[in-house]
């Protein structure tokens, strides 16, 4: 599909203009910060701000002494979180979605339940990851599982609010059209409703993807997961005055684990939203 | 003749309570049998949308009866007695033409094999034959609209419901649709009430002409269209026709500048 290659190719040259002007920010302003002496907000030396390059050669030096190459370890971590959020954002999708469909079909359930959904985050995150942890432990949950749980806690609070718009989207002479037909709840949710919410539903996987990677990520840490990105992060962040680059590496590759995902998910869109609006032959 | 289709014997209806409350309709007595072609007309607010959604059993009657198919409305629409069809054509996007009229085809359980055949009969019977696979928003409203009525006659039910289709459509169009819908309404018999507030074309479509005055909504005239039962351009400009327009026009102002009917 000419459409599709033409769009990968646009998403790769946007990233790339990215990261070259990142590149330049990033050394310009070491330089005109070195030259003037200037150390507010951000020290310019070495030790705070090191090279670009430097942080590039970070990725493929050993990350141990004859060890693999740090990009290959931390590609490893990588995944393994990212296995983690997707298992956490599928079990929060659900749980989401299933909320929206329970709240569009019950205002009872809505006005019962709605504000310990929108209470349940402004919880912080790393307050609720330890308890999970707990808990997870005692009922012999694998580690990981307990992590994923982390993440669907931030996945689903988006999916849930977005799936109840969506499900109200319909026009009210749409829900009369169904009542016209005698048609059952079901009917009326998966042959009007649940449609008409796909966009919505997108929208807010995308938001929860990203969000899974981060739950994931900081999941990691009370659960001690070793193997992760989480765990690595922080023993980075730690080492950090000796090896700055390698804290900077890894948060390259976070973000770009974080990226991949969200690409996969608006993909996904492409594809349905393709499938959905094919013109004519 | 046989049992009328519809049948409203002092039927009221009020929305809201207190403050809130809006008499809608008051002291409705309306017979429609089989094979007419009933318009509503009247100003904006008298009604005429509420007594079509109380025929569908889209809202309930706070007074009064109603038969229709010589039912309870709300059986008559478990039934599947109607289809209806809105000023929006309320198409599905996601759906092709064809699976837009298949909608109804699929809820009622009609066997697969049989949907896509009615589906294109339907799209023939309105001149979309060749649009089965476009999506609605390829297509114009006019067109959309002509989907809509195919899908509301897809079932064959005994009574169609339009409120106001044309409302959106400009004249040119317009014209070509009511047209459109005479010549489905002669091939397929079935009985139409019709929303407008076009007085003429209530009477280029209609057998009879219902007006109705507002505050609160009452029939205020009925009166009988004794055009010939083929309509077409010369009847846009038979003498009749004109005196007709004429009538209704004279029976509109006279009901909401008169407080009681006769
Ligand atoms: N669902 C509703 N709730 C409250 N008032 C309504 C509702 N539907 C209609 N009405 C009121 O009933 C009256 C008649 O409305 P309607 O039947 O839509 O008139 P028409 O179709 O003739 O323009 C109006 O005053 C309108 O505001
Ligand atoms: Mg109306």
């Amino acid at each position: 599909m000419g459409g599709a290659n033409r769009r990968v190719a646009r998403a790769g040259i946007s990233i790339l203009a990215v990261i070259v002007v990142f590149v330049l920010l990033w050394e310009g302003y070491k330089l005109i910060w070195t030259a003037m002496g200037w150390e507010n907000p951000v020290r310019p030396d070495d030790r705070t701000m090191p090279h670009t390059w430097d942080i590039f050669l970070a990725l493929f030096q050993p990350a141990q002494r004859n060890g693999p190459p740090f990009i290959l370890v931390e590609l490893r971590a990588a995944l393994m979180t990212l296995r983690e959020a997707f298992v956490g954002f599928l079990i929060g999708g659900a749980v989401g979605f299933g909320l929206g469909v329970l709240f569009v079909r019950s205002t009872i359930s809505e006005r019962a339940f709605m504000p310990y959904v929108v209470a349940s985050q402004t919880v912080p995150i790393i307050a609720i990851a330890p308890m999970v942890v707990v808990w997870g432990g005692r009922a012999n949950l694998p580690q990981w599982l307990s992590v994923s749980l982390i993440a669907a806690y931030l996945t689903f609070f988006p999916v849930a609010i977005n799936t109840l718009r969506g499900l109200r989207s319909p026009h009210p002479t749409s829900m009369e059209l169904m009542r016209s037909y005698a048609s059952t709840p079901s009917e009326v949710l998966w042959k009007l409703q649940v449609p008409a919410a796909m966009p919505y539903i997108f929208t807010a996987l995308k938001v929860s993807a990203a969000a899974s990677v981060i739950g994931a990520i900081v999941g990691e840490l009370p659960a001690g997961l070793r193997g992760g990105l989480g765990r690595d992060l922080l023993q980075f962040s730690q080492q950090f005055t000796a090896a700055p680059e390698k804290l900077f590496a890894a948060v390259l590759i976070a973000g770009l684990a974080g990226i991949a995902f969200v690409g996969l998910i608006t993909a996904l869109e492409h594809r349905w939203i393709g499938a959905n609006r094919r013109l004519a032959a | 003749m046989s049992a009328p289709v519809v049948e409203a014997r002092g039927l009221g209806k009020v929305f809201g309570t207190g403050e809130a409350e809006t008499e809608a309709l008051r002291g409705i007595d309306l017979e429609i049998a089989e094979g007419d072609f009933v318009s509503l007309i009247g100003p904006s607010g008298c009604g005429k949308s509420t007594l079509l959604r109380l025929i569908g059993d889209l809202v309930s009657p706070t007074t009064g009866t109603l038969v229709v198919n010589g039912k309870e409305p709300r059986q008559s629409r478990l039934d599947r007695d109607y289809g209806i069809v809105f000023q929006s054509a309320t198409l599905l996007d996601w759906r092709s033409v064809q699976k837009n009229v298949e909608l109804p085809l699929e809820i009622m359980d009609f066997p697969d094999a049989e949907r896509p055949t009615r589906a294109r009969e339907m799209l023939d019977l309105v001149q979309l034959a060749g649009f089965a696979d476009h999506h609605p928003w390829q297509l114009s409203g006019g067109m959309q609209q002509r989907v809509a009525i195919a899908r509301a006659l897809a079932f064959r039910p005994a009574l169609l419901l339009m409120d106001e289709p044309f409302g959106a459509l400009d004249e040119m169009t317009r014209e070509a649709m009511q047209q459109e819908v005479l010549r489905v309404w002669g091939e397929t018999g079935t009985s139409v009430v019709f929303v407008t507030h076009s007085i003429p074309e209530a009477v280029f479509l209609s057998t009879r002409v219902v007006v109705m005055s507002p505050r609160p909504g009452r029939i205020s005239d009925e009166i009988m269209v004794d055009l010939p039962p083929k309509r077409d351009l010369d009847t846009r400009e038979d003498p009749r026709y004109f005196e007709l327009v004429i009538e209704v026009r004279e029976a509109l102002r006279r009901g909401e500048s008169g407080s009681s009917g006769s």
